[in-house]
């Protein structure tokens, strides 16, 4: 790569950076200080706005480059992925969506308290609230930290670093001064750019091969060296029963996990009604649908134009297979086409990582200051202090992610992400489809299946293949590995579904019929929604 | 109730005070817990009253009617196509049509299964459900208000 192409993407990863904070500034030139407008961005966006804020928060790089770069390693198995990814959406826009902007006001841990005993509820989902959005947090900041190194052409550790940094830093600004609303614009620029892009690429591709998809699989395929198994299931999974049942659990969390993401469930709380929670979801749906099918192609196309081995070469992961495409399809290195698509993908990527990194960065912070710090602070706050501490929890965040991503750098960013999807599918789903669909549930229940669920799958983790007992592990001397699976998911899932049953039938607390009725009456009417 | 509140929200109200997420408060509750006992036996009453009546359990039955199998439907086919993909790869393979396989058309039918559900949903919900509910809504807040104490 020239330093061409490194100037251009740095000077538009510039323009995005100033665009981005003149956004924020002009957002929080008024409306400073009430938790309304920093939580939920004064609940005034359109459905329209929403949907793409959502796919915005959604479509990480890790997806982006991620993905394709993995169909056009391993074919048919990278697939598999954007499958879960997008049907998990269902199960958000069926069960969670328009119920829990009914009962919430910004936080998930809103919906459950409601019908119990407050304090203990709200401590008990606002740490797994946390716990989920640091290592989601984590994983995308150690993306940011090699991607960005790779997509400058840099291999060195201190360019590694200081992206991480630059990244950590942009979004704290964006973040506590800007609040909700800035965010979600910031979402929507670049929902729009990254989807504009993908688009621009897919079309490249297509036109490539004449609109024949049979002859860009047929070329896919030969160049794979595979042949047809490049095409079908089995090249990165299917090689031993571990692996298999590896991937299983993994599709069972990406599936159940999006529900329980506090980043996704804040957007809800962004539009004024659940009907416009709906729409938002359907516009999102769409989006994010047509964007994993867009990736598809783009995969692989790629093992088509440049062939799995060169991508290999670039990036053992795959992640630059993507940007070689762009690169490729512009015309090829020295040009100015290829030149100028390298520098908008890379750019592209630069913004959906910036995008990501906020969203999940304020979502954090709302729990801090909502829930944490809200019950176990004395009584006699005042309301104002609320978002004071938000502000100041989105620094302290910011510096946890800055630190754990320099940290954990050598980690796989697919598998922080799959962990996070499995530790917000075992802790925050069964607590939240407990409290709106079972009338029966308690306090007990309520706070047993959060810890049911995120103890399991944190410790599970830390027993697994990925810390100890293999070359690969984070501390490779050690060998304490007693469960073969990298995601708890299959384990874990189970089980915090079943603690919050069991704490249920164990509690010598009667269910509170009243309260069951206000959430039951308010989740599908709206009554008493804010 | 409520109802003051979404009408006319003042941005710096004092129930952010309160650790409650404001359910059942009179929109001039600014002293602290004991006063949410008072209101919140009238609204109770009232949820338990929209609750038992005619017009909420159809409004209920019919979202459960529609969810209920959906999600059995697809949560069973999702993962049907897991763990054949997983476990049975030579099926997957097999041959359709040109470079596409059985594996291929399996994945892109969860995309379209995906935006046909939702599809459906959404249409479901705007014939069916949202014009009750909007109605349960108002019927709600006006029981409420008349108990007094509340709006």
């Amino acid at each position: 790569m020239t330093v061409d192409h490194q100037t251009s993407a740095l000077l538009l990863f510039s323009v995005f950076v100033a665009v981005t904070l003149a956004i924020t500034t002009w957002v929080s030139r008024r409306r400073q200080g009430s938790a309304e407008e920093f939580y939920a961005g004064g609940r005034l966006f359109s459905p329209m706005e929403n949907g793409f804020a959502i796919a915005g928060d959604y479509m990480s790089a890790a997806s982006f480059l991620g993905i394709s770069g993995l169909i056009a390693l391993v074919g048919y198995d990278g697939m598999l992925y954007s499958v879960g990814f997008l049907v998990a959406w269902l199960v958000v826009l069926f069960l969670v969506a328009e119920l829990v902007r009914n009962c919430g006001r910004f936080t998930l841990a809103d919906v459950v308290a409601a019908r119990m005993r407050e304090r203990p509820v709200r401590i008990a989902a606002g740490t797994s609230s946390v716990t989920v959005s640091v290592l989601y947090l984590v994983a995308q900041m150690v993306g940011a930290g090699s991607l960005v190194a790779l997509l400058l052409g840099g291999t060195g550790e201190a360019l590694r670093s200081w992206a991480v940094v630059g990244v950590g830093v942009l979004m704290v600004i964006y973040v506590s001064l800007g609040g909700m609303r800035a965010t979600t614009w910031i979402q929507i620029v670049k929902a729009v750019l990254l989807l504009g892009g993908t688009v621009a690429l897919t079309t490249l591709v297509l036109l490539r091969f004449h609109g024949d998809l049979n002859r860009l699989l047929h070329t896919a395929a030969d160049r794979s060296g595979h042949g047809d198994a490049f095409l079908a299931p089995g090249l990165a999974y299917g090689t031993d029963w571990t692996a298999r049942f590896d991937f299983i659990s993994l599709g069972l969390a990406l599936v159940l996990g999006t529900a329980g993401l506090p980043h996704i469930l804040s957007r809800f709380y962004t539009v004024p009604t659940a009907r416009a929670a709906r729409r938002s979801v359907v516009w999102a749906i769409g989006l994010i649908g047509g964007f994993y099918l867009m990736t598809i192609v783009l995969g692989f196309g790629a093992a088509a134009i440049i062939g799995p081995d060169a991508v290999r070469a670039s990036d053992a992961s795959g992640n630059t297979a993507v940007p070689l495409l762009a690169l490729d399809l512009g015309g090829g290195a020295g040009t100015l086409g290829g030149t100028i698509l390298f520098a908008v993908v890379a750019a592209v990527a630069f913004a959906t990582i910036l995008a990501v990194v906020a969203g999940i960065t304020l979502a954090s912070s709302v729990s801090v200051a909502h829930d944490l710090y809200a019950s176990l602070r004395r009584r006699g706050g005042t309301p104002r202090g609320e978002v004071a501490v938000a502000r100041v929890a989105a620094v302290g965040i910011g510096l946890l992610a800055i630190a754990l991503g320099l940290l954990a750098r050598d980690l796989n960013v697919a598998f922080l992400v799959g962990l996070a999807f499995a530790v917000a599918a075992s802790a925050n789903l069964p607590v939240l489809l407990y409290s709106l669909f079972w009338r029966r549930f308690t306090t007990r229940g309520a706070v047993w299946s959060v810890y049911g669920g995120l103890v399991p799958a944190l410790v599970l983790v830390a027993l697994s293949p990925v810390v100890s007992g293999s070359p690969e592990s984070l501390i490779p001397g050690a060998d304490f590995q007693l469960f073969p699976l990298q995601n708890p998911g299959l384990v874990s899932i189970p089980l915090g579904f079943l603690a919050g049953w069991l704490g249920t039938v164990t509690s010598a607390e009667d269910p509170d019929a009243a309260r069951h009725a206000e959430t039951e009456v308010r989740s599908l009417t709206g009554a008493g929604a804010v | 109730m409520q109802s003051s509140n979404s009408g006319d929200v003042t941005y710096d109200d004092p129930w952010y005070d309160a650790l409650a997420s404001g359910w059942g408060e009179s929109a001039d509750a600014g002293v602290p817990p004991p006063r949410r006992e008072q209101s919140t036996a009238a609204a109770a009453d009232v949820y338990l009253e929209v609750q038992r009546s005619a017009a909420f359990q159809e409004v209920r039955s019919r979202y459960r009617r529609f969810v209920v199998p959906a999600v059995v439907v697809f949560l069973a086919w999702y993962v049907t196509y897991v763990v054949a993909a997983t476990t049975a790869p030579e099926l997957m393979a097999r041959p359709v049509a040109g470079a596409v396989n059985l594996g291929m058309l399996a994945g892109l039918g969860q995309f379209l299964t995906t935006f046909l559900l939702t599809w459906a949903y959404a249409r479901h919900a705007r014939l069916r459900r949202d014009r009750a509910a909007l109605q349960l809504r108002w019927d709600a807040q006006e029981l409420a208000r008349g108990r007094g104490g509340a709006a």
